[in-house]
Order: C-alpha cells, then sequence, then structure tokens
C-alpha cells in the first residue's frame, strides 16, 4: 500500500522547476500526479510517477537535490462528503497529516496523503472501507 | 615516530638558552645586512647588542605584510643575490605579490621542518604522498614536496587541480598520503564518494592546510575517507608549510621553536598575552638567511601552551585558529569570523558543512546571509520541517557569532568548491 513519492528540493530560481521536470521527461519517465509547495526561499516539488527509483538517479545525476518519500495513495469518490470520510477515519488515532494533495485517476477522484505514521495509516485503513491505490497501479495511472 | 628527538623533545631550559643565542646571533647580522631593519632599530634607539635572551624580543620592531609589499620584490633579503636559490610569492587579493627568498641552507631547515611533520603523522620512507598543493609560486606544492623527499618517501607531484585525474592516479599509484587544502580535501573525498572508489584507494593520511579549517571538518573527513587528518601550519613569509602542525594527540599544533620564536599579542596594545588567552600570533625567524624577519604579525589569532605534550615533544603548541584578524569581518560591531560558522554547521550535522556568508547593509544596518546546503540524500520534503531546519541554524549561529543571521538553504553543489583556498564571503557593504 505503500507508494513512494518523488520529493525534490528546488530552489526559487528561474527554470529550475523546468529543469526537473525536463531531465524526467528526457528520461521517459511518466508523472502521473504532481503538487508544488513553495516558500518564500525554495520550492518542494512532490510527484507519482512510473518509476520512482530511476527519478531519484537522473534528477541526481543532473545535479537536482531528489529522495523518495513513503506516501499512501487513496481512492475518493466523485461525491460530496467522500474526502471528509477518509479524514474521520484518521481522526482521534494519533495520525497527524503533514501534507496531502489530490489528482484525478479515470473516474474516481484520488487523495495523495503523507502521514506521520504510514504503517498506522495503513492500519486504519485496512480496518475502513476506504480504498487504496497499490503502488504499481498508481504509479502508470495516468500514463 | 619522532623525526629529530633531539631537538624536538629538548627542555624548556635548552629551548631557551638555543632561541636566545640564535636570536642575538639574527639580530646583529640583520642590522648589519637590512638598512630597513637597521633604520627602525636607530629610530627605536636600540643596537644589536641589546638583544641577548628571549625576552628582550619585544624590544625589536614588528615587521608586517604591508612592509613586504613596500620592499618588494627583494629589499628585505639579507644576502647577496648570489646565495638566493629560490623565490616564492603569495598573490595579493590587493595590490602587489609578497616575494620571499630563500638560501641553500633555508631550503634545508624548510625540508627538515616538513620532515617532522610528515614524521608525527606516522608517515614514513615506505608511504607514497600524493601532493595535491599547488606547485609554483605558491610553496604549499614545493614545500611538502621537499620535506617528503626528505623523509624519503615516494613522492606523487599532482599539484592542484583535475580532481578525476586526482583519483585515478590516487588508485593506480597507491597513495598512503595526501597533502592538500581542507577544502580542497573535501571536494576529493565528495568526488571519491560518488565515484564508488572508496574501497579501491588506499588512503591513510591527510595532511591539510593554507587555510583555517575546524575540528569538526577534520572528523567529517576522516569518517568520509576512513583516514587520520592533521594540519599543518606555515606562511611564506616565515618559511612555508611546516613552521607548525599537530601530532597524533591533536592537542594543538607544535611550533618548531628551534627556528620561529613564536609570541601572542594582543592586536590591540601589542603587549604579551599570557599562556591560553588568545591573541594575535607573531613569529621571530632564528636561523632564516635570505629572509629573516622580526616578529612578523600573522594575523592569526590563536592561544599558546608551554606544556609538555603527551607525545613526548617539548615544543609549545599553538591552538586551532580561532580566525583570521584580517578575515575578521565587523558586522553591527561584533568581530564575526567565518571558521565559526562552519564549525557551527559541522556541529548540528544536518547540512554540509559548506557555506556562503552575504554581508549587505539596508538602512545603515548591516545584515548577515548565509547560504548553506540542504544534504542531499537527507534533506525533508515537509517545508514545516525546512523552515524549522532554517530557524534551528540561524538560532545555532546567533549564539556562536554574537549577530542575527539570516538563513537560506540552497541546492546541494550550488556554492563553490575551490580548488585552493574557499571563498565564503561575498561583502557587498560600501563603507567608504
Ligand atoms: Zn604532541
Amino acid at each position: 500500500m505503500i507508494v513512494k513519492q518523488l520529493s525534490v528540493f528546488l530552489e526559487n530560481k528561474e527554470g529550475r522547476l523546468c529543469d526537473a521536470i525536463e531531465t524526467l521527461s528526457s528520461n521517459g519517465i511518466n508523472i502521473s500526479a504532481l503538487s508544488l509547495a513553495d516558500s518564500t526561499e525554495y520550492g518542494m516539488l512532490r510527484m507519482l510517477v512510473s518509476d520512482p527509483e530511476s527519478g531519484v538517479k537522473v534528477l541526481k545525476a543532473a545535479g537536482i537535490p531528489a529522495k523518495l518519500t513513503d506516501v499512501i495513495c487513496l481512492k475518493a469518490a466523485h461525491k460530496t462528503g467522500a474526502l471528509s470520510r477518509i479524514l474521520k477515519a484518521f481522526m482521534g488515532k494519533g495520525i497527524a497529516i503533514e501534507y496531502m494533495y489530490a489528482f484525478a485517476a479515470g473516474e474516481n477522484a484520488s487523495v495523495v496523503m503523507k502521514t506521520s505514521d504510514t504503517e498506522k495509516a495503513i492500519e486504519v485503513i485496512k480496518e475502513s472501507d476506504i480504498e487504496a491505490w497499490e503502488a504499481e497501479t498508481i504509479y502508470n495511472i495516468n500514463a | 615516530m619522532i623525526w629529530n628527538e633531539t631537538k624536538e623533545c629538548m627542555s624548556r631550559d635548552e629551548i631557551y638558552t638555543l632561541q636566545s643565542a640564535r636570536l642575538a646571533k639574527m639580530v646583529d647580522r640583520v642590522y648589519h645586512n637590512v638598512p630597513f631593519y637597521r633604520k627602525k632599530m636607530q629610530q627605536m634607539g636600540i643596537e644589536p647588542g641589546d638583544i641577548r635572551c628571549v625576552e628582550d624580543v619585544n624590544k625589536l620592531p614588528f615587521t608586517t605584510k604591508d612592509d613586504l609589499r613596500e620592499n618588494y620584490p627583494f629589499g628585505l633579503v639579507a644576502v647577496p643575490q648570489s646565495e638566493v636559490t629560490r623565490v616564492h610569492a603569495s598573490s595579493g587579493t590587493t595590490g602587489k605579490a609578497t616575494v620571499v627568498a630563500y638560501t641553500r641552507k633555508d631550503i634545508a631547515t624548510w625540508s627538515e621542518c616538513v620532515a617532522r611533520v610528515l614524521a608525527m603523522t606516522g608517515m614514513t620512507r615506505e608511504d607514497r604522498i600524493q601532493i595535491s598543493y599547488g606547485y609554483g609560486l605558491f610553496t604549499g606544492g614545493l614545500g611538502v614536496h621537499y620535506g617528503a623527499e626528505h623523509l624519503g618517501a615516494t613522492v606523487i607531484p599532482m599539484s592542484s587541480g583535475n580532481t578525476k585525474k586526482q583519483i585515478t592516479m590516487m588508485e593506480d599509484f597507491g597513495a598512503t598520503v595526501l597533502a592538500c587544502t581542507p577544502s580542497y580535501a573535501l571536494h576529493l573525498a565528495e568526488a571519491i564518494e560518488e565515484a564508488g572508489m572508496l574501497d579501491r584507494i588506499k588512503l591513510k593520511t591527510a595532511i591539510l592546510g593554507a587555510e583555517p579549517w575546524t575540528d569538526n571538518m577534520r572528523r567529517e573527513l576522516e569518517k568520509k575517507l576512513n583516514i587520520n587528518a592533521f594540519d599543518i601550519y606555515g606562511l611564506s613569509e616565515v618559511m612555508g608549510p611546516g613552521v607548525a602542525a599537530d601530532c597524533l594527540e591533536h592537542k594543538g599544533l607544535h611550533v618548531y621553536e628551534d627556528y620561529f620564536l613564536p609570541e601572542i599579542i594582543n592586536p590591540e596594545t601589542f603587549q604579551p598575552v599570557a599562556p591560553g588567552e588568545v591573541g594575535e600570533l607573531v613569529f621571530t625567524t632564528l636561523t632564516k638567511e635570505a629572509l629573516p624577519l622580526f616578529r612578523y604579525r600573522t594575523k592569526d589569532l590563536t592561544s599558546i601552551t608551554y606544556d609538555k605534550c603527551n607525545c613526548g615533544r617539548t615544543m609549545a603548541r599553538i591552538s586551532k585558529f580561532k580566525g583570521r584578524s584580517d578575515d575578521m569581518l565587523i558586522i553591527r560591531g561584533v568581530n564575526v569570523f567565518p571558521s565559526q560558522i562552519e564549525a557551527a554547521l559541522l556541529e548540528m550535522g544536518e547540512t554540509s558543512p559548506h557555506y556562503m556568508m552575504v554581508v549587505d547593509r539596508e538602512d545603515n544596518l548591516d545584515t548577515l546571509e548565509v547560504l548553506v546546503e540542504v544534504d542531499e540524500s537527507y534533506f525533508s520534503d515537509e517545508i514545516r520541517e525546512l523552515e524549522n531546519l532554517s530557524r534551528r541554524i540561524s538560532k545555532v549561529l546567533k549564539e556562536a557569532l554574537g549577530v542575527a543571521v539570516k538563513v537560506k538553504l540552497v541546492e546541494p553543489k550550488t556554492l563553490e568548491r575551490s580548488e585552493g583556498k574557499a571563498k565564503r564571503v561575498i561583502d557587498k557593504r560600501t563603507l567608504y
């Protein structure tokens, strides 16, 4: 259930985001989902890609700091209340959601979630009726 | 191993007697051969006969780098040109270079000092030393080269630069000792790590100098390369590398007091400070023929101890440098030394020790920004964590430096890695 997310540190300099994206595309790595968080000084690019391990390698080789982060990826129906149902499942379990972002995947919406305790989060999901994506499926879902 | 036990382990009394005799003889020779010093002594109303023992050294005038520049190129040389067998020069960032000269005997003394340093690190004639200091006018390359040959080791005279070739030669020739600047050693270590060649090189010792570095940086290098790293100190005006160096104890750098008389003075009052107190290091050369110097102000801040070292040597030890009085930046009236930043970053251990200081002035107030490289593999992908890291670094640096610091995290390997002296300060203030 663990999904390897590609996290990239970017200085707020012209062209750095483009450099990172181009490095992936020129190496045939496809991006399924993407979010960009930023502060005044730097940005953090988070992506689900078709081949996370190669993604780290090619980015590092291009001088762009990258690493893999464990996240989970959940299905949320295109219905009112679907997301709050997911969030409620985590409430009172001592799990903090560090960040999350959503993307469209086929008929469903999906949310990528980084929690303070991935293992515990997986337990919670197994006990609930929330559907999670398997890593191999999600890497290529939009390919 | 102790290269010259008779000298390096002589009693403090013997050192005193030897220094006093050599000082008196040197002053007499300089008075009669160097018009610059003779004039200064006459102005101060002193004669060679007034200098009879070590304590009398404080009657002598100081010498500064400006004095060497003003007497460019050979104005302070105390021997006929035919006696000079070599010159070196250091490039001045402003104005003229300073030129230094050596007789055959001066070169022999220098080689002796460097051989002592190398032996002190455990090096023997079985070792192969890769010398990656620049060769040429800079004293680093040739200085270590002659000392290593005097010791009888195999010398690999690589000079600086061309990192890839350096690593190839290091592997092919089986270098066991590396001599270069600490920042270049770190650069090499990173390159070796990246190439995955750590298990193919045979390095066990690094002898590093020519720029200030910290104990923490030494530990990091030792861990990265699985070696023992030593600090070699020297400046071309006094001789070159080998004036002092640290032993296996790593508790200060032994000064070769039979050749150089060290003093620690208060840089404002010029009065000597007590052993253990920090002040500016001043050297009087005791045997140099071509370019003898009275009380040369090194601008290096350190303290001295005369206690016998656990290694058995009796020669005084100077502590790792606290900074340089001319590298010193005055920010909001506070004395700031760049080496303090490196020490603080290494102590934290959460980022790389590479940094760049940017000093500016906004609304008549000095600002200090420090750029720090995030660690390539261990950065957090949470913005909040990165901001916490910036804040923690700011706090640690503020405590270390005494001034407020704005920290900016930058991508790894974006700050300049110099192959010589590292440039770590950009001062944008226009103060005049
Ligand atoms: Zn010692």
